[in-house]
């Protein structure tokens, strides 16, 4: 049982929780996940960990409402409990120095982006971040973002916030600017797979961090397997980062809709509840 | 127990074990047939997952007991990776002392209940039974026995808890909560250790809990083995992963002075041939954790699982037969087993192939999967199979798999289940410094199942790479008395 204690609402269905969870606090690194798991009939869904405090013992984790699970989740508050959770689970984001690193961010994949930024930029980085999101309300975590980044260019589709466009657009405006030594893309996976198209095509070292399907979270069951670079992996100890340029984002794309009509059904099943 | 043999020879000999000998002639005994075990009918069966088989009634069992002629050299034990004293707890059951078999079984068998159901008999003690060797006959029914009598001891209400020694205060932990490390937890707690077992998912018991289907193992079952370790002492904590959640050194720097890991061989192996990533296509210990771990098959719960109407399950082992009954059960009209030998060469308990050809399982052996074919969304709609003959023995004496050229043909299928093996799980290899491991990835340990580094012993799938529960539970002794034994030298230095 992980306590709640903080709460926050970021948009209309993006929320923070703020879990107490004390050994996940202290061992977590940049680019660990958590699986979740709430009540008895409830499912194992995997979360990135946004952030820690060790000191208070507890992480942060931001969910976007979608499906059955994540809107149970959001509907908890403050001083409610999470039936289980465990971790931290999957290999840490490799972090070096070097040079100027792109951070491409979609959507709610900014949370992950989070420590990821923090560590490269405490590891002596320069960091351009690319925040993007089809509309203004839906751009997360800003000004924590600027806090570990030497730029901060927000993109948004409909032009309501920042510059209109895509996040590619904002990428590549950086690429032809200046030498980028990598990039880091975290979003859904379709924007995952254009951005990683964008930085192919400027031989740019990519990692995406990647979040499919998962039962377990520790290698047992393969329901979270990819193919990269023509091999089969298990995002949850494999990964969750892989090199984008190996990524076939197609077939995760394929897979991840495996459960689309049980996950309608059971959506509907939840509203009439 | 280096005077085992004088001791059997003493048992044997006391006054109750004699007279209930002499009671009945061995002439008697001998002539009278093997019990069979009542199930569920199959095409009832088929369709629920209450358990198949219902268990021998007391008039029965009484009978079958008496079918052991009690030998004065009772091969039987040899054959029982944890050496129960079988002719002692049999007597007991025909003299009616069915709580007594059940203390005996406890003896040496931490879980009599789940043995009882899930050991591979005939390939063990019934092997080695005096009917089997000398008469050609069948065995006393001692896999039916042993679950009678723990089953009695259970729904008795009197349910013996171990005594258990005054705690030394010395802290210890398993890696794991599976057969091996439940048997090492009971052993270690009753000589006094400060034991806890740590689990990386949701609920205690391991393959017990995720792997074994309801209709062969009811979680009651294994619950009800828990709460009594529970009750000795045992500490159990759910969703940790040791390596992760904390390292072994952490763990060290909490008082923990010894550690087991019983760890399992959890990684799911693949064919790697093409289309094996097309939606609809699980490992076994997905398909068999959505659906004993996570109930996905009941609507209650939010874990989906596809539901397949022709459903290819790939292996030919216990674990494939778990999961092509689980298949029909849930509703598949084609249900098949799809395997590379033939017959004679499946792993799989011979009861389990029964129960499933009863059960309406087609079996396609001498197939092999080359590789499946989706539709436009990805879901697998065909399995393109080829035929096999069998060659010469392999290493694992089997006849290996020849296939046949040019013999391939598809197969409609909308789900398929791979279960053609594990691996060992990698998590604590690769995050303990200086554990030595094999090519396999599996744990090396000297005899007494001690690891390369001297706090850490091992057993079970992580030191076997794929074994059985007895196996693994075996295992789990031995390390809890050598363990015992480091211990101790360590604190006399």
């Amino acid at each position: 049982m992980n306590k709640i204690v903080e709460k926050e609402q970021f948009s209309e269905n993006v929320f923070k929780l703020v879990v107490e969870a004390p050994d996940v606090a202290v061992n977590r690194k940049a680019g660990h996940f958590v699986i979740i798991k709430l009540g008895d009939k409830g499912e194992r869904i995997p979360l990135t960990i946004a952030g820690s405090d060790p000191e208070k013992g507890t992480i942060d984790l931001v969910i976007q409402r979608v499906g059955v699970t994540s809107h149970k989740l959001t509907a908890l508050n403050v001083g409610d409990t999470i039936t289980d959770l465990v971790g931290p689970l999957g290999q840490a984001t490799h972090i070096e120095k070097v040079g100027t690193v792109l951070a491409a961010c979609g959507g709610v994949g900014t949370a992950p982006m989070l420590p990821i930024i923090e560590a490269l930029k405490k590891a002596g980085n320069r960091i351009i971040t690319v925040l993007a999101a089809r509309t203004k309300e839906l751009i997360i975590l800003e000004d924590q973002m600027r806090q570990f980044s030497d730029e901060v260019i927000v993109m948004t589709d409909d032009g309501s916030y920042g510059t209109k466009g895509l996040v590619t657009k904002g990428m590549e405006d950086v690429i032809n600017r200046e030498k980028v030594d990598k990039s880091f893309v975290i979003g859904p996976a379709i924007m995952m797979k254009f951005a990683a198209l964008t930085t192919k095509k400027y031989n740019i070292p990519t990692e995406a961090s990647l979040n499919t399907i998962m039962v377990d979270g520790t290698g047992m069951c393969g329901a979270c397997r990819i193919t990269v670079g023509g091999k089969t992996k298990f995002v949850c100890v494999d990964g969750p980062e892989f090199d984008a340029h190996q990524v076939d984002f197609d077939e995760m794309l394929m897979r991840l809709g495996a459960y689309k009509d049980e996950e309608v059904r059971a959506f509907e099943a939840y509203l009439n509840n | 127990m280096e005077n085992i043999t004088e001791y059997y020879k003493s048992e044997r000999a006391q006054e109750w074990r004699t007279e209930i000998r002499k009671s009945v002639k061995v002439k008697e005994r001998t002539s009278m047939e093997r019990s069979k075990m009542p199930e569920q009918e199959p095409n009832v069966r088929n369709k629920n997952s209450l358990e198949v088989n219902l268990g021998l009634v007391e008039k029965i069992a009484l009978k079958e007991a008496q079918r052991c002629i009690d030998c004065p050299d009772p091969t039987c034990v040899k054959g029982c990776p944890v050496n129960i004293y079988i002719p002692k707890f049999i007597k007991k059951i025909e003299i009616g002392d069915f709580l007594g078999a059940a203390t005996v079984l406890k003896e040496t068998n931490t879980l009599p209940a789940v043995c009882g159901r899930v050991c591979p008999q005939e390939k063990q003690c019934e092997a080695q039974c005096f009917y089997t060797i000398k008469l050609n006959q069948p065995s006393v029914a001692i896999g039916y026995l042993e679950r009678f009598a723990a089953d009695y001891e259970r729904n008795s209400g009197k349910t013996a808890i171990p005594e258990v020694s005054e705690s030394n205060g010395i802290k210890v932990a398993s890696i794991g909560s599976g057969p091996a490390s439940l048997a090492w937890s009971a052993d270690m707690v009753k000589m006094g250790y400060d034991v806890t077992v740590f689990e990386a998912l949701h609920e205690i018991g391991g393959v017990l809990k995720y792997g074994i289907p309801e209709f062969r193992l009811p979680n009651s079952i294994v619950d009800f083995e828990i709460d009594n370790l529970e009750k000795m002492g045992v500490k159990f904590v759910k969703n940790f992963v040791v390596g992760k959640t904390a390292t072994i050194d952490d763990l060290r720097a909490r008082g923990f002075k010894a550690f087991f890991v019983g760890s399992g061989a959890g990684l799911p192996r693949f064919m790697n041939i093409p289309g094996e990533n097309s939606i609809g296509i699980f490992s076994s210990n997905e398909y068999l954790t959505r659906v004993n771990l996570m109930n996905a098959a009941s609507s209650e719960y939010d874990t989906p699982v596809i539901i397949g109407k022709n459903v290819a399950v790939i292996g030919g082992g216990n674990t494939a037969m778990d999961s092509v009954r689980t298949a029909k059960r849930l509703g598949a009209e084609r249900a098949m087993i799809i395997y590379r030998r033939s017959r004679e060469e499946m792993p799989a308990r011979l009861e389990e192939v029964h129960h499933a050809i009863d059960e309406g399982i087609e079996f396609l052996n001498l197939n092999n999967p080359v590789s499946y074919i989706a539709d436009d969304k990805g879901r697998v709609k065909k399995v393109l199979v080829q035929k096999m003959e069998l060659g010469e023995p392999d290493t694992s004496g089997r006849r290996r798999p020849i296939p046949i050229e040019g013999s391939e043909y598809e197969i409609e299928v909308d789900e398929v289940v791979v279960a053609v093996g594990v691996s060992p799980n990698p998590l604590i290899p690769a995050t303990v410094a200086g554990l030595e491991t094999t090519k396999w990835g599996t744990i090396v340990v000297n005899d007494d199942l001690q690891s390369s580094v001297e706090d850490i012993f091992a057993g079970g799938d992580i030191v076997r790479g794929g074994a059985t529960v007895i196996l693994a539970m075996g295992d789990g002794r031995k390390a809890a008395a050598a363990m015992d034994k480091y211990i101790k030298e360590k604190i006399k230095k």
